[in-house]
């Protein structure tokens, strides 16, 4: 049923889409300002929550001297960043210099553009889509603009005129170069799925399939790891490696235009947890349930399923931090293998894999919706992860630090140490 | 000359990277969850110091408040690290009292030997460790600052009773 045909009716249908463009203009604004609100308030609370929970990990009390319980310190250090003196150096190449954390920092907002975080909302003037512009690209969408925040980091970098800065942004460019492709395949999984990249699409085919990250376990993996490599968090911060680098990228920066860096930092966390939530742990849908993705719409369906993708978000962004403050750093060679060696030939195989089991259950008749078809998937994928987990883990996916030798060259090695005249170093 | 390398053969079934990252996030999580608190939240809590504790000098007054100290000499020559400054001085009625003793804080290794020679209980290691100044001038305790210090003073060394019980 088409608007002008409502109106003329006088029939308010709540449940179609708004077609008129004043209130789908205005209720986009607000909702634009509602998100960005809401965003930046939680990426300052973030920074807080690091904090507590570095310190929780590392059995000590963190921040708790400001206002209640320390939750002022992120006002507080909102306050002092604004106060602290811009210093420019020198040999800096200014205009870079100063447009670089503007490039970092608008791609990290713009990505969370096309985040469905709720089941629609009905309004007076029709149906609101939960996400402040559903476009039909979905996810690809997310994917281009997150790839842009590099832009940010190698200007920085490079126009800072410093070496350290250099290195940074170089690093932070061929990690997103290597982690972006295994990131890339995970999706073609999701995709093939969903045969739609709309997240809305995705969220609902998982209402009705059973979640992604059952159907789909080694694509989540994949793209789990390179969501850490994407958003340069432990263990893959070495753009900003401060044993090594001081600070990377943002070692010449200082007052607002250095916050700009962690701000866009966290606001990538959080994209990539929604992206995570949405693409693999059903986004908005109520697990167990199916009420919830169905119409009729209704303003409790919205708030239950917001309050539902809120609990998936911040469980991953918890496990940002969780993660952060359990590992250390990845060697560069480490890096790299792990993503050229490992992740890209495994998702390959794991895309192959997936298409061909398609196929064949599509030919055999099993329909999408059955329980069959999700058993099928699910055993295919245990089979798979435990592979991964029992036979490709075996020294492969990160080398240690002692790489291993042949038998030969441990021999003569051996027999070389045997001649030293200098005390033996027990071999193992 | 050969080298000597430190080989490390490592098994590589144990080398696993995801089981191990599994297990250190369980571990890191316990401790999330159920932390060792020994944080001493320092300005309203704190640990208690030992009775033998040596901190910055307080010098003990009789009852008509003037400093139990009668300028015999001892401290000043037991002293290791040379940094106490005494004057001897005598009233009408033949009693010795110091008219300048100073400990510089900054020389002070706080061995305690000061106490434990002075024969008229007198000059006394304090239990105390708040000792922030504005200039190193202040850090050179006069008379009048040694008296008028109030912290507890430590207990000395008692052979009989080694482990301090």
């Amino acid at each position: 049923m088409s608007a002008p045909f409502l109106l003329l009716a006088g029939v308010i249908d709540t449940q179609t889409p708004i077609e008129d463009f004043w209130p789908f203009a205005l209720l986009s604004a607000v909702k634009m300002v509602i998100v960005f609100t809401v965003y930046m308030v939680g990426v300052a609370l973030l920074t807080f929550a690091e904090r507590k929970i570095s310190a929780w990990i590392q059995d000590r009390i963190g921040p708790n001297r400001v206002l209640w319980k320390g939750f002022g310190q992120v006002v507080a250090d909102g306050i002092k960043n604004f106060m602290k003196e811009e210093t420019y150096p020198e040999a800096a190449y200014k205009a870079l210099f100063i447009l670089a954390p503007v490039l970092a920092f608008v791609p990290a907002m713009v990505t969370w553009a096309v985040i469905p975080f709720a089941a629609p909302l009905p309004t007076p003037w029709g149906l609101m889509s939960m996400a402040v512009a559903d476009l039909p690209v979905g996810f690809l969408f997310s994917l281009a603009i997150s790839s842009l925040g590099v832009y940010g980091l190698v200007l920085a970098g490079w126009s800072s005129n410093n070496k350290y800065a250099l290195l940074g942004g170089l690093r932070s460019s061929a990690q997103m170069v290597s982690y972006e492709i295994g990131m890339g395949m995970s999706t073609v999984c999701v995709l093939l799925l969903a045969g739609n990249v709309n997240l809305n699409t995705i969220v609902q085919q998982q209402a009705t399939q059973g979640w992604n990250v059952v159907l789909l376990s080694v694509a989540f993996l994949v793209f789990f790891i390179a969501t850490y490599a994407e958003t340069n968090r432990l263990p893959f911060d070495l753009p900003e490696a401060e044993s090594e680098l001081i600070a990377g990228y943002h070692t010449e920066y200082s007052a607002m235009k250095f916050s700009l860096f962690p701000i866009s930092e966290y606001a990538n966390m959080v994209t990539a947890s929604a992206l995570t939530s949405l693409l693999f742990f059903g986004g908005w849908d109520i697990p167990f349930t199916t009420w919830d993705n169905l119409p009729p719409w209704t303003v409790l369906k919205t708030i239950l399923t917001l309050g539902c993708f809120a609990t998936k978000v911040i469980f991953f962004l918890f496990t940002f931090m969780w993660i952060r403050w359990t590992l250390p750093r990845f060697r560069y060679d480490q890096l790299m293998s792990l993503g050229w060696k490992v992740m890209l030939p495994a998702i390959l195989a794991y895309v192959v894999i997936i298409a061909a089991t398609l196929l064949a259950l599509d030919i055999a008749g099993v329909a999408r919706e059955s329980r069959t078809f999700t058993g099928i998937l699910f055993l295919l994928n245990l089979v798979c992860v435990g592979m991964l987990l029992f036979v490709l883990d075996r020294g492969r996916l990160v080398s240690p630090a002692q790489s291993r030798l042949r038998t030969a060259e441990l021999s003569r090695l051996r027999a070389i140490a045997s001649r030293s005249t200098l005390a033996p170093v027990s071999g193992d | 000359m050969a080298i000597t390398v430190k080989l490390v053969n490592r098994p590589i079934e144990e080398a696993s990277y995801l089981r191990a990252t599994l297990g250190g996030m369980a571990r890191t999580l316990k401790h999330m969850v159920n932390p060792h608190k020994v944080t001493v939240q320092y300005p309203e809590m704190r640990e208690p110091v030992s009775p033998r504790w040596r901190g910055t000098h307080r010098m003990l007054t009789t009852e008509d408040g003037k400093a139990k100290c009668v300028g015999c000499g001892l401290c000043p020559t037991v002293c290791p690290a040379n940094c106490i400054k005494l004057v001897p001085g005598e009233d009408e009625q033949g009693n010795r009292y110091p008219l300048v003793f100073e400990i510089d804080e900054f020389r002070c290794i706080f061995c305690g030997y000061c106490q434990e020679v002075c024969p008229e209980e007198a000059i006394h290691m304090g239990r105390h460790y708040e000792n922030a100044e504005y200039s190193r001038a202040s850090f050179v305790y006069d008379l009048e600052r040694l008296t008028a210090q109030t912290h507890p003073v430590s207990q000395l060394w008692d052979p009989a009773d080694p482990a301090g019980e």
